[in-house]
């Protein structure tokens, strides 16, 4: 064989190489089927459960169509849904994040309440600045402040080892209390009030709503582009910087990630504070663009279900934002269906709950529709 | 009992893992299993424990055909494999290791722990295992884990031993040992098939040898007529050089140097006792002792990942004793771990994420704060035609490679860089004869282009085949050094020194006490 000829096998075999591989059956299996079987599933577990509940069976009717119409069946169902998504899909997105790199951060909500009631002070505090200055300031003082409160928990486990697990929930306690504690201070409490209630947000520093202009009561905001923008970030910081690379290689393979010079109480810091800043915008957006003021118990659980979100979305942006408006579709469609069906909304808590529980049971789903999937699907590699 | 493969099958996705394979293995016989890396042999392997399905063919258990749908299946119908990377739980003790998915339980359904520990008493007793039940297996040395995945598999009374690479981490005294417990499993009437790249292995210990060869077997022998050379030629289809060929070195500058370094581990023990050493750019020097003795720990305290008690270590004129691993990295300083499946890769991770696992951040590799994956994969395409890496592509997770594949990419990654020392342990573990030749030549390619060279193996041959310069470690301290120039070092007393004799004794002649 000549040089010339051996050169242009090489370059053969490297293009051959660098061939992509299209997405295999597997992973559309994973990705896209086992979720929509588990909704499936946690619906028809749901209708169950109604049942036994001695609900009859037209009102199970009427409250799945109340499920469809609240949550994609109007334009107010769209907004509701969406507007319900925005924070659930910035703070699962930080989780996602955290879980790509390790952490089991529980502590969104706390991040939150953090994020949104900074978002609070900045928001009345510096009222004298324009809207083009003063929402993003107030934005990104929600973020940092998320973001610097998770950090508490990533320098803990960095230094001490104390597990992220128990920091984060004593973190959330804290905030919930502090929360409380600042309500009824006379700086932030709001004028004339006597129960806890901050001062509201001035108009500079609201996200706009983006369709008022067809009617006032869609609630829908521009933290949906926050939202989009944060999804497309995120996307970008784990699959294509070089510091996604370390989180995900410190997630996967913690030792292999230390031989390879990546530092781990660093990456756990960061990690964490990126997560928390991002639940901080959750926070941040719903005061700013739903709340208008901070009250106890305004973070609604959303830090919480955003775990599951992070979860149902396999810790991918993408899938993260899917899973986001789901939930949020869960939640608007719930309220219709208390209205229309008189069916408790904890109902829909049950769905999530099922769907989360199907989720990380593939098998389990797989063992229900065999025909869904190819016998004998995904095997782990032991080689 | 008898087991015959007949017409097997295997793909994954575009790769023939296994092509039309007939294989025949007997009760009170070893058969073994040679082949390159990525033949197909843990695949096919995997098959007949269960654990994978063939695309076609059929599995034959005394005549009788059997479908097996799960591992579980595979060890029912006595047939039970230990793999390459061990499948135990480190927080374990042995008897909850072997029992874990079969526990003994008692009248109420509870864990009858004492049953189980008394059982593994019983075959430990049998088949001359020693292996302690209570001990967590994290606490134990790779040769007792394994005999520890060996019992697992004895326990679920398998007749069908299939033994992965077994012999790839042991060193050469529980390889002895283990060849014992062989033997007297094959007396005992089991079924064995011991896969292993080292030839010798297979002369000594089994009683046929089949050869695999992109999926199909290309060959069969009785090892009693067979040579070493046979059996490469057989394997790799070329003659295969044993001796790596090499100029006589020409050592120049320092590039790294010990001086007195001591280092404890968590408890406070010792395990780098005054250690003084040097690698000159133009050398390559071996580290030779019995595993255990403080070599694991020398190269940590090299590359940066423990910190050291007391002492100095000196890279190319710079203290670096308390540097970070990414800035020894960064000086140029290359290392291939000794356990490329822990430390040296991410599974998950696709084989050009792999590539540049330590080294994603490098400017050439840099847009911004981005990586240029495009380029990451054209790097790593290059590396996988030089290195021989088998895969259809790079985009593949890094865990599809087989065993020996996988450790041809971190070889790769760390030799293909510019690098002014390369610290190598166990560089050539799981990797077949061919590739092993290529590894050395690389190492010595190394060396002439002016890094410095430190080998670090529990093979012997291979210390021996590649130094010019040769220290050996008992307990935590060097206690010999050996000049092998022209490979003048003698055997004897090296191995003498490695177990631990005098310095006075072990370095008669061309040794000096170091
Ligand atoms: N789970 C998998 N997915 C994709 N390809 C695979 C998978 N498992 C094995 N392969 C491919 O099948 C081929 C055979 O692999 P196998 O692990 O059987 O080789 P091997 O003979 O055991 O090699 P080694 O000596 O290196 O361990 C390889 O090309 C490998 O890349
Ligand atoms: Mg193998």
């Amino acid at each position: 064989m000549t040089e010339h000829d051996d050169l242009k096998g090489v370059n053969e075999r490297m293009r051959s190489l660098m061939a992509r591989t299209t997405h295999g059956r597997d992973d559309f299996e994973d990705l896209v089927i086992v979720p929509l079987f588990a909704v499936v599933v946690a619906l028809v577990f749901g209708a169950l459960i109604m049942l036994a509940t001695a609900v009859d069976i037209p009102t199970i009717g009427r409250s799945f169509a109340a499920l469809a119409i609240g949550s994609v069946g109007s334009l107010n169902a769209w907004s509701e849904t969406l507007t319900a998504a925005i924070p659930l899909v910035l703070a699962g997105l930080g989780l996602g994040l955290g879980f790509r790199a390790g952490l089991f951060n529980i502590g969104a909500e706390g991040q939150l309440v953090m994020g949104g009631l900074a978002a609070v002070i900045a928001g009345f505090s510096l009222d004298f600045l324009p809207i083009v200055i003063h929402l993003p300031l107030t934005l990104l003082i929600g973020i940092a402040v998320g973001a610097g409160y998770a950090a508490i928990a990533g320098i803990l486990k960095a230094t001490t080892g104390a597990h992220e697990v128990i920091s984060t929930i004593m973190l959330n306690l804290i905030s919930f209390e502090l929360l409380n504690w600042l309500l009824r201070q006379p700086w932030l409490q709001r004028e004339g009030r006597s129960d806890p209630i901050s001062k509201s947000v001035p108009d500079s520093a609201q996200l706009p709503q983006l369709l008022d202009w067809i009617n006032p009561n869609l609630r829908l905001h521009a933290g949906l582009f926050v939202m989009l923008i944060a999804v497309a970030f995120i996307w970008w910081l784990l699959f294509r910087s070089k510091i996604g690379f370390a989180f995900r290689a410190s997630g996967e393979n913690p030792s292999a990630a230390n031989y390879a010079g990546m530092k781990a109480s660093f990456v756990i810091v960061l990690a964490m504070a990126t997560a928390g800043g991002l639940a901080g915008l959750a926070g941040a957006s719903q005061i700013t663009g739903v709340l208008g003021r901070a009250s106890p118990g305004f973070s609604a659980g959303i830090g919480f279900d955003a775990i599951a979100v992070a979860l149902l979305g396999r810790s991918h942006p993408v899938g993260i934002l899917f899973a986001g408006i789901l939930f949020g579709g869960l939640e608007a469609g719930g309220r219709q269906m208390q209205v229309a069906a008189g069916v408790s909304i904890d109902l829909i808590g049950i769905i999530q709950a099922l769907i989360i529980v199907f989720i990380a049971a593939p098998l389990l789903v797989r063992a229900i529709f065999p025909w869904g999937f190819r016998r004998n699907g995904r095997k782990e590699d032991a080689a | 009992m008898d087991v015959e493969l007949r017409g097997i099958t295997k793909r994954f996705g575009s790769v023939v893992a296994n092509d039309n394979v007939n294989l025949t293995i007997r009760g009170g016989e070893v058969l073994g299993l040679l082949g390159e890396n990525g033949a197909g042999k843990s695949t096919m392997m995997n098959m007949l424990s269960g654990l994978y399905t063939p695309d076609e063919g059929e599995i034959l258990i005394d005549g009788k055909k059997v479908e097996f749908d799960g591992p579980g299946d595979g060890i029912e119908a006595g047939i039970g494999m230990v793999h390459q990377h061990f499948m135990l739980v480190p927080v374990f003790t042995v008897a909850e290791n072997v029992v874990l998915g079969v526990e003994p339980t008692g009248k109420m359904g509870y864990l009858d722990m004492r049953r189980a520990r008394r059982q593994v008493e019983e075959i430990n007793e049998k088949y001359g295992l020693h292996v302690p039940p209570d001990e967590l297996i994290e606490e134990l040395p790779v040769g007792i884990q394994q005999r520890v995945e060996i019992l697992k598999v004895l326990f679920r009374s398998a007749d069908v031993l299939i033994l992965d690479e077994p012999t790839a981490v042991l060193t050469p005294q529980e390889v002895r040992e283990f060849f014992g417990i062989v033997n007297t499993l094959k007396e005992a009437g089991k079924a064995i098939v011991f896969i292993t790249h080292k030839l010798h292995e297979i002369l000594e210990i089994s009683d046929r040898v089949s050869v695999l060869r992109q999926g199909r077997i290309t060959g069969e022998g009785d090892p009693k007529t067979l040579t070493e050379a046979d059996l490469a030629e057989m394997m790799v289809g070329r003659p295969v050089s044993f001796t790596t060929d090499k100029e006589p070195a020409k050592p120049g500058r320092t590039m790294i140097e010990m001086q007195n370094v001591s280092m404890l581990d968590e408890t406070d023990e010792i395990v780098l006792e005054r250690v003084s050493m040097s690698v000159r750019s133009g050398e390559v020097v071996g580290v030779a002792g019995v595993q255990g003795n403080g070599q694991t720990e020398l190269v940590e305290a090299l590359t940066g990942l423990e910190r050291v008690a007391s002492g100095k270590i000196i890279f190319d004129g710079t203290d670096i004793t308390t540097a970070s691993v990414r800035e020894r990295h960064k000086m140029g300083m290359a290392h291939i771990p000794e356990d490329r499946h822990k430390s040296g890769m991410v599974d998950s991770f696709t084989i050009a994420e792999n590539m540049v696992l330590n080294n994603y951040y490098a400017p050439e590799y840099s847009r911004g704060w981005a990586i240029d994956w495009n380029k990451v994969a054209e790097t790593s395409a290059r590396y996988c035609v030089e290195f021989d890496v088998r895969t259809p592509s790079v985009y593949l997770p890094g865990g599809s490679l087989s065993g020996g594949n996988q450790q041809k990419m971190v070889v790769a990654r760390e030799l293909e860089r510019e690098t002014k020392l390369v610290i190598a342990s166990q560089p050539t573990r799981g990797v077949d004869v061919g590739s092993i030749e290529y590894i050395h030549e690389r190492l010595i390619q190394a060396r002439d282009e002016g890094d410095g060279v430190l080998i670090v193996s529990s093979e012997l041959d291979e210390v021996l085949g590649l130094s010019d310069r040769i220290y050996v470690m008992y307990d935590g301290r060097i206690v010999a050094e050996f000049d092998n120039t022209g490979g003048k070092a003698d055997r004897n007393a090296v191995g003498l020194a490695m177990a631990g004799a005098h310095n006075g004794d072990a370095a008669t002649g061309e040794g000096d006490a170091a």
